[in-house]
């Protein structure tokens, strides 16, 4: 049993990873008052360019900066239409997902003809476990061993980049300049105009960051958690991730508890695939992996707190005229 | 004078700016003698603001040189001011509610990459500030649960300490109480005091003539007169702010008023921020007349049409009207309000009279939508809608005839035709009627007054409200006058002339009393 639970949680990192980094993106974007519901297309671009990057160098590093890269080229376009040409940011994220969605098949076709995806990854190419050092010699203590041994130690360095991240972005939010005015700029970009800083450059730099965290989020899924790119291989987890920053109340903490709590929720969905439970019996997968959402909903409903995002998210600043 | 002697704050000269086909500001002149405060006066769109956010770098202007201590700057941006040494409280406070007061006063100017030092830093300085200036807030307080009053301390505080020598205020007794307001006055007489230039914007007589040094007065983008305070008096000043206009010139008949069709008592409305918007106003609309209100924009005009159309919950107060008795506890929608005959034509037709991605014929039926004549149960009755929209356009005289053109597409006073029309063929008893010629071109302005005349004579009752004077002036029968969302003044057409409401208008109107006026 309390291995079993071991094992659950051990699957609940590995798939709350790309959730906390997506999350966290999202977060450095919705601060600064850019909706971000794009963050599933940065992932799947991400997801392909790494995949792509790793197959052609061999080198899962080099396809992590190309996974990077090609996430801030999307955050940049969404930025340009939303920062300068105060578009819609709902819909110029869709388009985005929508663009990536074809694009990724259409390229992967084209480069690997491989029906979409990209050749299976090996050796450098892919993000390998790392085991932690005394991990082996410690597997036999009881209840703490198998914690440090299989818990703990044994990923690879994007799970643990991801979660070094939540301190990270607490601290640059909270701590620095750049977060006071990240915050401000999110919540009355008036005031940050007529304190004689540009809006548009906080706005643009908050953006680049969401960039740079999705590709690292998608860099995971198709090197490190996977061996390749699949189609449509994020199969949501943007959306989830943005449910997740909402769920979190865009806050670094609650956001990564939110996502452990989401990822939590998969992994067991996976763990009960045609399990029959005594009583119950088989539950739909489905029902399960609905809950996340059905969850969100609940919190914007105002059942569990309530969600009050920063105050001038989704509207273009507009200097006024007096 | 020794005005050549005394050193200069801040000098423009040849200060004009113009947003598309509006002469915002016109060849201005301006000198602030050091550590004063300076009053500059003015209608609403006189362009007071608009020349404040020209010093502050918020706009810049087309022509025109600004001098800082008599070295001319250059003002792109409000950075660039900030470091000339200007700082600004405006109008509607610069703040993020849910920050603390220090991070509202560091933002942007925070000193350091990393907050803490800085926070820490400012931290001491603002506490000299306090003392010096005597400017006490809790600086570790956040700001939304701090009342305006502190608010706007904060903001004369952020400017402080970005080291401001000339203090802009934009209007700052508009949010205050009284109490706050007097307490404001001495803190800027202390800051002068201090060698701080305050330089203060307001449409309110008393406050420049309680605590200015001197006076500029605005008209229409230009700045017309520059007094010393205490060689000036309240008339004077209301007479060059509104200016001796061309009389508007409407053909009417004396008024011929009959019953009372609706009487508002003691009406009282809040806002969201439970700030009471109407203070206890009551009046009298009788059937023939028109019933002018007149008063600078934001001093409750817009609360009163609002509470009598149904579209504002009252929270005290009561309105009888069409047999009926409206109060907070049995309150009607607008929709029921025309139902009972009670017209509205708002004073925004863009936000609240039109929907301008409509075509003609369907903005002139909106309201009266659910009646039988448009309305044919499953789908709207377009034929007919047409048809009369098609008629009206051509008793109003509305251009172009197209009922399929879009709203949006027709001049302002083919806009403001088309509301009016829905609303008077309707037949109503009671007419609201806001800024009827706002935005519109002369032509279609007197036409507009000859239908409300039209309207009155046939016996409705008609209440007006707008803040172009002359147009009060040339339609009403009787005037009231609003001030801070109290009614502070009634006179008939007759008594009326613009002294007598400019003064009214900024409360500073005295019962003539024997000799003393």
């Amino acid at each position: 049993m309390f291995e079993t639970l071991i094992l659950i949680l051990d699957a609940t990192l590995r798939v709350s990873t790309p959730l906390i980094l997506a999350a966290l993106a999202g977060l450095f974007s919705e601060r600064s008052g850019i909706v971000d519901i794009g963050l599933e297309g940065k992932l799947l671009g991400g997801a392909f360019a790494a995949a792509a990057a790793a197959a052609v160098f061999g080198s899962a590093w080099i396809g992590l900066l190309f996974a990077i890269a090609a996430s801030v080229s999307l955050a940049l376009i969404h930025g340009f239409a939303c920062i300068t040409h105060r578009g819609d940011h709902i819909v110029s994220g869709v388009a985005i997902n929508t663009i990536v969605a074809g694009l990724t098949v259409t390229l992967g076709l084209d480069w690997f003809s491989q029906g979409g995806q990209t050749p299976a990854l090996t050796g450098a190419a892919r993000f390998t476990p790392i085991t932690l050092p005394f991990a082996d010699q410690v597997a036999e203590v009881p209840v703490l061993g198998l914690i440090y041994s299989e818990l703990l130690s044994g990923h690879n360095i994007l799970v643990y980049v991801a979660f070094l991240m939540v301190p990270l972005t607490y601290w640059v939010v909270f701590k620095t300049r750049f977060g006071l005015r990240l915050r401000a700029v999110g919540e009355n970009p008036h005031a940050v105009d007529t304190a004689g800083i540009s809006v548009a450059w906080v706005r643009y730099r908050a953006v680049i960051l969401c960039g740079v965290l999705c590709g690292i989020a998608g860099a995971y899924l198709s090197t490190a958690h996977n061996a390749g790119f699949l189609k449509d291989m994020s199969a949501g987890k943007g959306y989830m991730a943005l449910a997740a920053l909402i769920f979190g109340k865009w806050r670094p903490v609650p956001v990564l508890l939110a996502c452990l709590l989401f990822g939590f929720l998969d992994a067991v969905a996976v763990r009960l695939q045609g399990v029959s439970l005594p009583v119950i019996g088989e539950v739909p997968v489905q029902a399960i992996e609905v809950l996340p959402y059905v969850l969100t909903v609940l919190l914007l409903a105002g059942f569990i707190g309530k969600a009050v995002g920063p105050k001038a998210i989704g509207k273009p600043y507009v200097k006024e005229r007096a | 004078m020794n005005q050549d002697t005394q050193s200069y704050a801040i000098e423009l000269e040849g200060i004009s700016k113009r947003f598309g086909a509006v002469q915002a500001n016109k060849d201005i002149a301006l000198r602030v003698p050091a550590g004063t405060i300076h009053g500059i006066i003015g209608e609403n769109g006189a362009g007071k603001s608009t020349l404040m956010s020209i010093i502050y770098g918020f706009y810049e202007a087309d022509a025109g040189v600004i001098k800082v201590d008599g070295q001319a700057v250059d003002i792109h941006n409000s950075q660039d001011a900030i470091k000339a040494g200007i700082g600004m409280v405006h109008q509607h406070f610069m703040l993020v509610d849910n920050f603390t007061v220090l991070e509202n006063i560091v933002l942007g100017a925070e000193g350091g990459a990393l907050l803490k030092q800085g926070l820490n830093a400012a931290r001491k300085e603002l506490k000299r500030l306090e003392q010096e200036y005597s400017l006490d807030v809790d600086i570790d307080a956040k700001v939304e649960d701090l009342p305006v009053g502190l608010q706007q301390r904060v903001e004369i505080l952020k400017a402080l300490y970005r080291g401001a020598k000339v203090l802009i205020l934009d209007e700052p007794t508009g949010v205050l109480t009284p109490q706050e307001a007097d307490h404001l006055f001495r803190i800027l007489s202390s800051l002068t005091e201090q060698g701080v230039t305050v330089l203060l914007i307001t449409h309110k007589l008393r406050e420049i003539l309680a605590s200015t040094n001197n006076v500029s007065v605005m008209r229409q983008g230009e700045m017309v007169a520059h007094r010393v305070t205490a060689e000036t008096d309240k008339d004077e000043l209301a007479e060059l702010m509104v200016g001796k206009k061309v009389r508007l010139k409407v053909d009417k008949e004396a008024a011929q008023p009959k019953q009372t069709v609706l009487s508002a008592e003691q009406l009282c409305v809040s806002d969201s921020q439970g700030v009471e918007r109407l203070k206890k106003v009551s009046l009298e609309l009788k059937a023939g007349e028109i019933l002018g209100i007149a008063g600078v924009s934001g001093n409750g005009q817009s609360e009163l049409l609002n509470v009598l159309s149904g579209i504002t919950p009252m929270s005290s107060g009561s309105i009888a009207f069409a047999g009926q008795r409206i109060t907070a506890e049995q309150p009607k929608t607008a929709a029921q309000m025309r139902a009972l005959h009670m017209a509205h034509v708002p004073e925004d037709r863009h936000k609240m009279g039109l929907v301008t991605g409509f075509e003609a014929y369907e903005a002139a039926v909106l309201g009266y939508h659910d009646a039988d004549t448009y309305n044919g149960k499953i789908l709207m009755k377009r034929q007919a809608m047409v048809e009369e929209c098609q008629a009206r356009m051509a008793a109003w005289d509305v251009r172009p005839l197209n009922p399929h053109l879009k709203t949006a597409n027709f001049s302002g006073g083919n806009q403001q035709k088309i509301v009016i029309a829905r609303e008077v063929e309707q037949n109503p008893e009671v007419l609201l009627i806001g800024q009827p010629t706002r935005g519109v071109d002369i032509g279609a302005i007197e036409n507009i007054h000859e239908q409300i005349v039209k309207l009155r004579d046939a016996g409705k009752a008609i209440l007006l409200v707008s803040v172009e004077l002359d147009e009060i002036m040339a339609l009403s029968d009787r005037i009231l006058v609003m001030f801070d969302g109290a009614v502070v003044g009634h006179v008939s057409a007759e008594e009326a002339d613009e002294r007598t409401l400019g003064l009214m208008m900024a409360n500073a109107w005295q019962e003539p009393q024997g000799a003393s006026a």
